[in-house]
Parts: structure tokens; C-alpha cells; sequence
């Protein structure tokens, strides 16, 4: 197990090495470092002399180790806009985001357990019918689309939710979170089931179709033969074999639904990464914006490094071809 | 003697979206206590879902039409789910084919032998854990206690298949159906599993339903044989009786293919055709496509059974036997 989770590890360190080649190439060949720190009043010559001394004009690959080296320290460069370090930006925006995307997830995981489950079960019962259908209309519709139907509905028409922001926010040791606060959380819902309004159909489907695949196998009916009670089959036999490939479509889905913040938070204006990012492309922010993607490509390799190792825990057969 | 399992006029159909079919047409058979029967035919010819049926663990849309199916002198035909539940793995234990498919990979040994004692016995989980030793050590298994923590891929094939009979010995049941036990197993653990079924039958007084191809497992180990054709039996009697004397054609044909037979030089032997689909099973007898004594009789009248030796019990479903076509 040790050797394998530092086998997953090392991998992780080579993906990040090749998101930041990105990155950076990105960086050099759009973005102009002297555009953003100068006014229009600075003469060519004197951009010329700054370039010289900031080092723009070293090699390629002099650059990119200089980047490289600032970034381990955790340095991505200055937003323009901002006037800050990316890093910082990001920071005091991933609060909002990661809130969101937990209360999703979360949504995500309480609904298309058990439902998948029923409808594995039963599937021929009105319910799993209903939840079929359902999910595919929830599927084929785009998640701005739902946002927007959504504040038409709970909030101008019904008057429920808040339509816009984050609410009322209390600051935890500099995090600033909208989960203590009752509007906080009011804020909080119709983001979340939009957001996971894609997500959920695509999991209870995936959930059933696994776990009908498994009921199927000769396993289960060893189970049966040895007259074990059917919640016994169902839970513990059946639903371990399903967590599997669901475990690694999560981990995939959960990077996923980080970029789908995008959307959702453009149109509920939540103070996320999400709207930062739209708003620097819109901009032209290139640093943060490079910033951006390698914190989301960070985020994408830990989390996919997690579910591997949380995969290991759970498939007894990987455990042990890591161990050779 | 009251015999342990008497099956009487089973029919098992399978309802398809094209019609019903046949799987078991008419079968009885009886089991006595310690009694070794042995089920062979081709495949599809119902053996399995003759076994599964007295478990009522028939795959979908498989059901039994007729006929009950009496167990220890109750008509366990007629349980309901949770009646039956109790009889599974408790008193009839089932040993698998594919020893490789019928674990679960994601749960231990251990796991997956206790809760078949605890799913029927009151007991601790301690307790239970004991009996696994025991049962593992009785499958001469080395080293039971590292066992229980280790998962099914972790052990070869032959080695999985012991646990599968150790976990069919849990409840010391009263009979074992074994679908194809060494199927799937190299021929020379095949013999070991043998041996190791008869030790066990013999020592614990279980019955044993053998269910194969293989006319060779099959007389070494049973006492009594059902050849099965397109889902009916259409000869049964003393094992012994079968091999030296066999009554039916088709038998005759089976026997005759064994690579055991042959004279060394020549091809195996094999039947001709196949065994019907059952969709459509022909009129009459239906083997009568693939006899080399077919009568004008075997196309239209089906054959019931006769005995050939009415001092054995010795059977046989064909119109040779009960007089009706001369030979």
C-alpha cells in the first residue's frame, strides 16, 4: 500500500509538471507582464529596458524555471486587475466555490445512493420508472438553463430563495463561510441543486446500471444459494462491487462539476472562482488566469490522486499489485 | 426407507417475450438418505435448472409450472421466500461451477463464511469463526487460521473450489448439489475435489446430487445415475447398471464417446446433430433426430418409461425398451 500510494504520488507530481508547462506557454505567448504593470505614458524604449531587467527576454526555458521555482513557493504572478498575487485572488475566492461544490457533491451522494440502489432493485416499481425518465430529461438540460428556470421560478415567481449572492458570511479563521448562517445556507440551496442538477441524473444512472450488472453475476447467487437475507445480498454484497467504478467516476466528476462553477456562478453571481475566472478572460487578466488553471489542475490531480488510494482501500485486488 | 428429496412431476418453464418453453418436462427423481445421484447429460439439457429448482433459484423468467418438489417429507415447492431462505445454504448447500466467478472479490473468506452460519445459527461471530476453521481444516485447506483474512484472489482455483465445498459444510446440511464442481478446474485437482466429495458424504451421511457431463466423474462417485435429455430423464438407474448395460440410445452414444472407449488410432466417437434447442423440440421421442434406431414410432409417439430390469429400478424412456419398436 505504501509503495503504491507513492507510485500515484510521483504520478501526480508529473501531471503537475505538465499543467504548468501549459500554463506557463499560455502565459508567455498571450499575456504582456509590461501592458499589465505600465500605463500608456511609458515610451517603447523604456518598455524595452524594463523587459531587459525583468528577464522577458532570457530563453524559453529560462522562464519557465524561473516560473517553476516561483511556483513551488506558491508565487503565480500578480493579477493586473487586482493589483494583488493571483494566489491571494484565488485564495479569497475558493471559499465560496469549494462551499458550493460541497453542498453539491453532497446533495449529489445523499440522493443517488439510495435512489440508484431502489432502482437496481426494483426497477420495474413506478418509482424507478419516474427516477429513469427523469433523469434523462435532468441530463439533456444545460446547467445555465436550470439556474435560470430556477430563479424564475423560486425567486420571482415564488418568492422563496434570494436570486442572487451569497447571503449573510462568517468569518472562520479567515475562511468565509455562508453554512452558519441561516440566509448563508438560503443562499446556498438553489446554486447547489442547480450545479448538481447535471451531475445527480448521471450517477443514479451509473449507480443502477453497475449495480444491476452486479446482481447479475454468479457471486450474488452463490449469496443466495447460501441463504443470506436479500438487505444482507443487496448492501453488502452487491453495493461494495458497485462503489468501485463509481469511486472512479467521482473522483473524474467531481473535477467535472468545479468547472461547471463556471456557469452556475455567472448566473447566481456567487462570489466564487468560477465568476472570477469569467471575469479575467473578460479582462484579459492572463496571469490570473493562467493562476486558475493551475490551481483547478491541482485540485483536479489531488482529488484523482485521493480517489486512487480510496480506491485501493476498497478493491482488495489493487492492493495487492501495489504491494509487489 | 423415506427418501431425503422426492421430486414429482416437475415441469419448469421459462416465460419469453416469444412464448413459453420447456426447460423440465415431467421429471421425478429420488434421493435417498447418503444416496449419491449422479445428473449427466449435454449441456442444455436441463441439469442445472433442475438443480437450482430445488433451491427455487431459477434466473429469470424461469418458474416452476407443476409438479412439488419434497424435502425431508415437506413440499418445500410450495415455501414461501423467507421458508425457503431458511432451507438455503442451511440444510441444502449448493457447490458452484466456476469457483473463480462464485466468490465475491471484495469481501474476505472469513466474511463470507461466517455470515452463511450466521444468516441460519444463533451464534457469536467468535463462534462462528470456529466453525470456518474447522470446515477449512476439514477441505484440507493449509494453514485455516491465515485464511479468513485473505480475499478470493489471493487463492488458485482448486484451492477456491475447497472453500466453496468448506463453505457448502458451514450448516452440515443434509444434501449438497454440485453443479459441475471440477468443470472448471485442471484434471488433475479435478480427482482431488472427487475424493474429497465422497470422503465427505461419506463421513458427515450428506446425499449428494452430482450434476455433469462427464459420464467418467460420474461413475466413479454416484450410486445412482439420471441421464437427462431436453429437459426430461429419459434413463435412471444403479450407476453400475448404466455403464455395463446402458438402455437408451443416447446413453449408449455418451458412453461410447468417452475417450476412454475408443480404440487407440481412431477418432473419438461422437453423436450426431444436436441436442434441440427448447424452442423446438421435435415430435415424438426427442432424440429421435440423432438415433441410429429410429422407427417410424420414435417420429410420432413419445416414449414413456419402461423398466428394463424391474429388480434395480433400472429405467429408460425409449420405445426399444418398453417393447413398442422392435430392435
Amino acid at each position: 500500500m505504501f509503495a503504491f500510494t507513492v507510485k500515484r504520488i510521483l504520478q501526480a507530481l508529473f501531471v503537475m509538471l505538465i499543467i504548468s508547462l501549459l500554463g506557463f506557454s499560455i502565459k508567455h505567448e498571450f499575456g504582456d507582464p509590461i501592458r499589465d504593470m505600465v500605463g500608456i505614458q511609458v515610451s517603447v524604449k523604456d518598455r524595452e529596458i524594463l523587459r531587459e531587467t525583468m528577464g522577458l527576454n532570457d530563453p524559453f526555458i529560462t522562464q519557465y524555471a524561473r516560473f517553476l521555482k516561483n511556483a513551488a513557493h506558491g508565487d503565480l504572478g500578480t493579477s493586473f486587475f487586482y493589483k494583488k498575487p493571483a494566489m491571494h485572488v484565488i485564495l479569497s475566492k475558493a471559499p465560496a466555490t469549494i462551499e458550493l461544490v460541497f453542498a453539491s457533491s453532497l446533495i449529489v451522494i445523499l440522493i443517488s445512493i439510495p435512489v440508484g440502489i431502489f432502482a437496481a432493485i426494483k426497477p420495474r416499481h413506478w418509482f424507478s420508472r419516474i427516477a429513469m425518465g427523469g433523469s434523462i430529461v435532468g441530463v439533456s438540460i444545460p446547467v445555465f438553463l436550470t439556474a435560470i428556470l430556477m430563479i424564475y421560478l423560486f425567486s420571482i415567481t415564488l418568492g422563496w430563495f434570494p436570486s442572487y449572492g451569497r447571503g449573510e458570511t462568517v468569518d472562520l479563521w479567515g475562511w468565509h463561510t455562508g453554512l452558519l448562517t441561516a440566509d448563508g445556507l438560503r443562499h446556498l440551496i438553489m446554486p447547489a441543486i442547480a450545479l448538481s442538477s447535471i451531475m445527480l441524473p448521471l450517477f443514479i444512472r451509473l449507480i443502477r446500471s453497475e449495480m444491476m450488472e452486479v446482481l447479475e453475476t454468479e457471486y450474488i447467487r452463490f449469496a443466495y444459494a447460501k441463504g443470506l437475507k436479500k438487505k444482507r445480498i443487496w448492501f453488502i454484497h452487491a453495493f461494495k462491487n458497485t462503489l468501485l467504478p463509481v469511486i472512479t467516476v467521482g473522483g473524474v466528476q467531481l473535477g467535472i462539476m468545479l468547472a461547471y462553477t463556471i456557469l452556475t456562478e455567472t448566473v447566481f453571481q456567487w462570489a466564487g472562482m468560477g465568476f472570477m475566472f469569467l471575469e479575467s478572460v473578460q479582462r484579459s487578466d492572463t496571469t490570473l488566469l493562467v493562476a486558475y488553471i493551475i490551481f483547478v489542475g491541482g485540485v483536479f490531480v489531488i482529488v484523482n490522486t485521493m480517489v486512487d488510494i480510496i480506491y485501493g482501500l476498497v478493491n482488495p485486488t489493487i492492493r495487492v499489485s501495489g504491494r509487489k | 426407507m423415506e427418501p431425503i428429496l422426492d421430486i414429482k412431476n416437475l415441469d419448469v418453464k421459462f416465460a419469453l417475450r416469444t412464448g413459453t418453453v420447456t426447460a423440465i418436462d415431467n421429471l421425478s427423481l429420488s434421493l435417498a438418505k447418503g444416496e449419491r445421484l449422479g445428473i449427466v447429460g449435454e449441456s442444455g439439457a436441463g441439469k442445472s435448472v433442475m438443480g437450482f429448482s430445488i433451491i427455487n433459484l431459477i434466473r429469470k423468467p424461469g418458474y416452476i409450472a407443476n409438479g412439488s418438489i419434497y424435502f425431508r417429507g415437506e413440499e418445500i415447492s410450495r415455501y414461501s421466500e423467507e421458508e425457503i431462505r431458511a432451507i438455503r445454504g442451511n440444510r441444502i448447500s449448493t457447490i458452484f461451477q466456476d469457483p473463480m466467478m462464485a466468490l465475491n472479490p471484495v469481501l474476505t473468506i472469513g466474511t463470507q463464511m461466517t455470515e452463511a452460519i450466521l444468516a441460519h445459527m444463533d451464534m457469536t461471530q467468535e463462534e462462528a469463526e470456529r466453525i470456518a476453521l474447522e470446515k477449512l481444516a476439514k477441505v484440507h485447506i493449509p494453514a485455516p487460521e491465515k485464511r479468513l483474512n485473505q480475499y478470493p484472489h489471493e487463492f488458485s482455483g482448486g484451492m477456491r473450489q475447497r472453500i466453496i465445498i468448506a463453505i457448502s459444510l458451514l450448516t452440515d446440511p443434509d444434501l449438497i448439489i454440485a453443479d459441475e464442481p471440477t468443470t472448471a478446474l485442471d484434471v488433475t485437482i479435478q480427482a482431488e475435489i472427487m475424493d474429497l466429495l465422497i470422503e465427505l458424504c461419506e463421513s458427515e451421511g450428506m446425499s449428494l446430487i452430482l450434476i455433469t457431463h462427464d459420464l467418467g466423474v460420474v461413475s466413479e462417485v454416484t450410486e445412482r445415475i439420471a441421464v437427462m435429455y431436453a429437459g426430461r430423464v429419459i434413463e435412471t438407474g444403479p450407476t453400475e447398471a448404466i455403464i455395463k448395460n446402458p438402455q437408451h440410445p443416447y446413453t449408449q452414444g455418451l458412453l461410447k464417446a468417452l475417450p476412454e472407449s475408443r480404440t487407440p488410432g481412431e477418432p473419438l466417437y461422437q453423436i450426431p446433430g444436436m441436442m434441440p434447442t427448447l424452442t423446438d423440440i421435435p415430435p415424438g421421442c426427442a432424440f429421435n433426430p440423432r438415433c441410429p434406431m429410429r422407427g417410424e414410432i420414435c417420429i410420432t409417439k413419445r416414449p414413456e418409461a419402461a423398466f428394463a430390469d424391474e429388480h434395480t429400478g433400472h429405467m429408460a424412456a425409449c420405445h426399444l425398451v418398453s417393447g413398442d419398436l422392435a430392435s
